[in-house]
């Protein structure tokens, strides 16, 4: 195994002129787990199919360790590249049983037909599906079929283990486990993985660096507290977390974690230049007296708390929290503890 | 450094030469030959003498009026069973619907015989029930109105499926829809289900139009004998008295069964001008009608038709295949399998028949097998920016009519083959080509729809466990198309036994097929051997289309061809 690096990665297709990926730059370390962060259509999938070798890169190189996957003139067919992935489709073959299909890898590697049936058991049971073997993949359900997907990456110890948005047909409940599955998968096998999905509890959840991308670049690439605590740029703001961005004087000194104090400084001096953009979370919002007065335009009860939509004197919405029920239209002070210039 | 060049889409290099080659071969050399010859003829002059010619003017008209007639009948019949058979509330619907096909897949020659052993003063069916009308009086199909009925009764069926798919794809909202504004049933179906159905009628009637302009067995057998001729028996009169100028002749013939099968289409293209029917909404099962008590009357009258059309045509055909000879009556004590016995086992004759239309289905049936799965996969898969034009160019062969196409390979292999010095011509190696050009898009199409239904990441899965081109296909792709490739086999292998047109042009003695040898029998006025020989064939046809319906379940929509 080995660092996976990606160096100025471009994509574009014929079809449209704009370029799908634009000088993606990653590097993931050995063993570790990137998750691709991002809305639809930002280019994260058509990255990981760059690394997976389904689409070649216009410009720009992937290597694996010192072996070059892919540049211009070089690349590497998927089938050569010893990685493995999991299909939001899963992608399982419907004609062979859950044994073949995990098996599959191995007799194409012409592996002997005792150390197969050991390793597919071996896979099989790290995944709980061992009483399955002989099913078809049409009678599991959709959470089994994942697992085997999984069972069929883990048996041939790959390189890279890609996921393509493998949560994203399973309801909540089966989330939940199939993310603890990928965790304990990720532990066990020591793979490098990297994981595309839009959803950014799940990354964070997941990974062990998370790479924000929009319309083809990477915006941010670092760890998900880092990239929680320390945003870069608007984009990752909005993107991470249910933070509200709100424009507000520049702080002096470029300071970028903002104390209660400060913020305090900058609401009551609101609508002076030069602006910045300063991202709130909802639990440094306090509904307490001294602070600035807002209007509250909806309050949505969510069981342990209310979400609490507010209107600032200059009209910018901010995002609270509150424990007490609030009425709509209500004027109601507000202190900020924190927040974090973008 | 260029290795795995083409390792992006993982295919290897020689796919995208062999699709090439195989669409030359089959489609544009043939094609091509036979628009050369005509533009030459055009030009030269070699052709003015046939259009000049006022026995030209006479096939011209009959070919226009029979298929026009035809083409009305077929409308009646197979408009009028798919609108009872879809929308109202029918019983045994799938077995009536069946039934109905059998008549198209029957070859025409057989439709033909088994209607004069039905009607005429030597009818083993009416002698039998002492109706027939008395001998010398004249046989009433052979007439331009007989040759146009039958044509309706070969062709119903494609005014039924394309209706019917039609009637199929109506969104149920939209009758709904109608029946809450207050319309009621029959309201619904005037002022609803008909309008939109009209592009089902058109495109049926225009394909059923074509078939009989194309249609060789029917006016062969009903025509001939009175000296009517169509153009398709004309081309085959004028290859039969060979001489000099056929070739330019029998070009300048095709280019005008191609000019009127154009001219239908377009018809039917300026019928649906200005009228976009796309369907907006959900389609799905369509709104049943109650018929009540007139439900009965409605099966009655589908299940006479169905006696009408085909049980007693048959049953007809196989009175007289047991009748001892042409026109002695069949009584139990008469009734003979002499006919069977003499073309199993003694006819020299039809057993090479047997032997070379089973050979030729099966090697058809096999070799456009693996030319489909590779051109399929390509087709869907190559991303190819060609691969519209390679898929309307695998069609024409197929669209146009089998005397066509058998003259476009008249017209290319007539000289010998260059570099190697071989003609094909007169072997049966040429009725294979044609059997190849001309089936290819019957095979081609169940394995492509079946390529589009697998998810391109089974493959992609495959490919990242480490299986090259041909691993994949052999263990993913080719189990998954399976049952469509074997469908495709067997709708090949059951249009290929019972074809006439093209093998009537192209064979020579000893090549002769199971359509030549039924079409010369009765020619030569062994009416009973013929019947017989037709009664095995259309046992062989009613066997596949079995096979077929008892795998429909597993096919993708739109294999078999009676399915929608």
């Amino acid at each position: 195994m080995a660092q996976l690096s990606l160096d100025r990665m471009s994509k574009s297709f014929a079809a449209t002129d704009r370029a799908a990926v634009d000088g993606v730059s990653l590097t993931v370390r050995e063993g570790g787990f990137l998750a691709l962060l991002g809305p639809s259509g930002c280019g994260k999938t058509t990255v990981l199919r760059m690394i997976a070798g389904f689409e070649q890169p216009t410009g720009g190189a992937i290597r694996l360790g010192s072996r070059v996957l892919a540049d211009g003139d070089v690349s590497v067919a998927p089938e050569h590249r010893n990685m493995a992935m999991v299909f939001q489709s899963y992608a399982l073959w419907p004609h062979m049983s859950v044994a073949d299909n995990v098996g599959y890898p191995l007799k194409v590697r012409k592996i002997a037909t005792e150390e197969r049936r050991r390793r597919v058991a071996s896979a099989l049971s790290a995944v709980r599906l061992e009483p399955y073997a002989g099913r078809r993949p049409a009678d599991l359900s959709g959470g089994q079929r994942q697992r085997v997907a999984l069972a069929r990456c883990l048996v041939t110890d790959p390189d890279v283990v890609l996921l393509d948005e493998p949560l994203a047909n399973l309801d909540r409940h089966l989330r939940q486990e199939m993310e603890e599955t990928f965790r304990e998968f990720h532990q066990r096998s020591g793979a490098t993985m990297v994981y595309v999905t839009h959803d950014q509890a799940e990354a964070m959840a997941l990974a062990t660096d998370v790479a924000v991308m929009s319309e083809g670049k990477v915006l941010q690439l670092a760890t998900p507290q880092e990239i929680y605590a320390r945003p870069e740029g608007r984009q990752v703001g909005m993107l991470i977390g249910q933070g509200s961005v709100i424009k507000l004087p520049s702080p002096a000194g470029d300071t970028r974690a903002l104390t209660e104090d400060m913020m305090g400084t900058l609401l009551r001096t609101m609508g002076e230049e030069p602006v910045a953009d300063v991202l709130v979370r909802p639990q440094d919002v306090e509904i307490a007296d001294g602070g600035v007065a807002a209007r509250v335009i909806s309050a949505l009860f969510e069981g342990e708390r209310y979400a609490v939509k507010l209107s600032l004197p200059d009209g910018q919405m901010l995002r609270a929290f509150s424990r007490l029920p609030v009425r709509i239209g209500e004027t109601v002070p507000v202190l900020v503890r924190a927040g974090w210039r973008l | 450094m260029k290795r795995f060049r083409s390792s992006a889409n993982g295919q290897p290099g020689w796919l995208f030469p062999f699709v090439i080659a195989a669409i030359m071969v089959l489609s544009v050399l043939p094609l091509g030959r036979l628009a050369a010859t005509g533009i030459v003829s055009a030009f030269s002059g070699g052709g003015r003498g046939v259009l000049t010619d006022p026995g030209l003017w006479q096939p011209v008209y009959n070919t226009v009026a029979t298929s026009f007639f035809g083409m009305i009948a077929a409308v009646l019949l197979g408009g009028g069973f798919a609108l009872l058979l879809t929308l109202f509330d029918i019983r045994h619907k799938r077995l009536l619907g069946f039934l109905f096909m059998l008549p198209t897949m029957i070859p025409p020659q057989v439709t033909a015989l088994s209607w004069i052993s039905m009607m005429g003063p030597s009818s083993t069916v009416l002698k039998a029930i002492g109706m027939a009308p008395p001998l010398g009086s004249p046989q009433p199909l052979y007439s331009i109105s007989g040759i146009a009925f039958l044509f309706g009764v070969q062709n119903a069926a494609l005014v039924f499926l394309s209706l019917r798919a039609g009637l199929l794809a109506l969104p149920r909202d939209a009758v709904e829809a109608a029946r809450l504004a207050g319309a009621s049933s029959f309201q619904v179906l005037k002022d609803i289900i008909l309008p939109l159905s009209l592009p089902g009628f058109a495109a049926g009637a225009a394909i059923a139009f074509v078939s009989c302009v194309g249609n060789f067995g029917i006016p062969a057998i009903l025509g001939i004998p009175a000296s009517i001729y169509t153009l398709p028996t004309l081309i085959y009169a004028k290859f039969a008295a060979f001489d000099a100028g056929t070739f330019a002749d029998i070009s300048v013939l095709s280019a005008l069964i191609g000019i009127l099968s154009v001219l239908g289409l377009l018809v039917e293209s300026r019928v649906l001008r200005g009228r976009d029917y796309r369907v907006i909404g959900l389609s799905g099962q369509i709104a049943v009608f109650r018929l009540g008590r007139w439900r009965v009357c409605a099966e009655v009258l589908l299940w006479l038709t169905i006696i009408v059309i085909l049980v007693l045509p048959l049953t007809a055909l196989v009175a007289s295949s047991l009748a001892p000879a042409y026109g002695v009556p069949l009584t139990p004590a008469s009734a003979t399998l002499h006919a069977y016995q003499e073309i199993l086992f003694r006819q020299a004759v039809t057993q090479t028949a047997f032997v070379n239309s089973i050979g030729l289905s099966m090697t058809t049936a096999i070799g456009l097998l693996l030319v489909s799965v590779l051109m399929g996969y390509f087709l869907v898969r190559g991303g190819s920016r060609y691969a519209g034009l390679i898929s309307a160019l695998a069609d024409i062969p197929y669209a146009l009519p089998g005397v066509v196409l058998a003259v476009a390979f008249i017209l290319l292999f007539a000289a010998p083959l260059p570099v190697v010095g071989i003609s094909i011509y007169g072997t049966i190696w040429i009725i294979l080509l044609a059997y190849l050009s001309s089936f290819l898009a019957v095979s081609l199409k169940p394995v492509t729809s079946a390529f589009r239904q697998v998810d391109s990441s089974l493959e992609e899965a495959a490919r990242l466990a480490g299986a090259g081109f041909f691993r994949r296909m052999t263990d993913i792709m080719v189990p998954l198309v399976a049952p469509a490739a074997g469908a495709s086999v067997i709708l090949v292998f059951l249009i290929a036994c019972n074809e006439l047109t093209v093998s009537a042009l192209l064979w020579s003695a000893g090549t002769q097929t199971l359509g030549v040898a039924i079409y010369n029998l009765d020619d030569s006025g062994s009416f009973n051997l013929a019947s017989a020989l037709s009664v095995l064939v259309v046992i062989m046809v009613i066997a596949m289309m079995l096979l077929l319906e008892a795998m429909a379940k597993r096919l993708p929509k739109g294999v078999v061809p009676w399915h929608s």
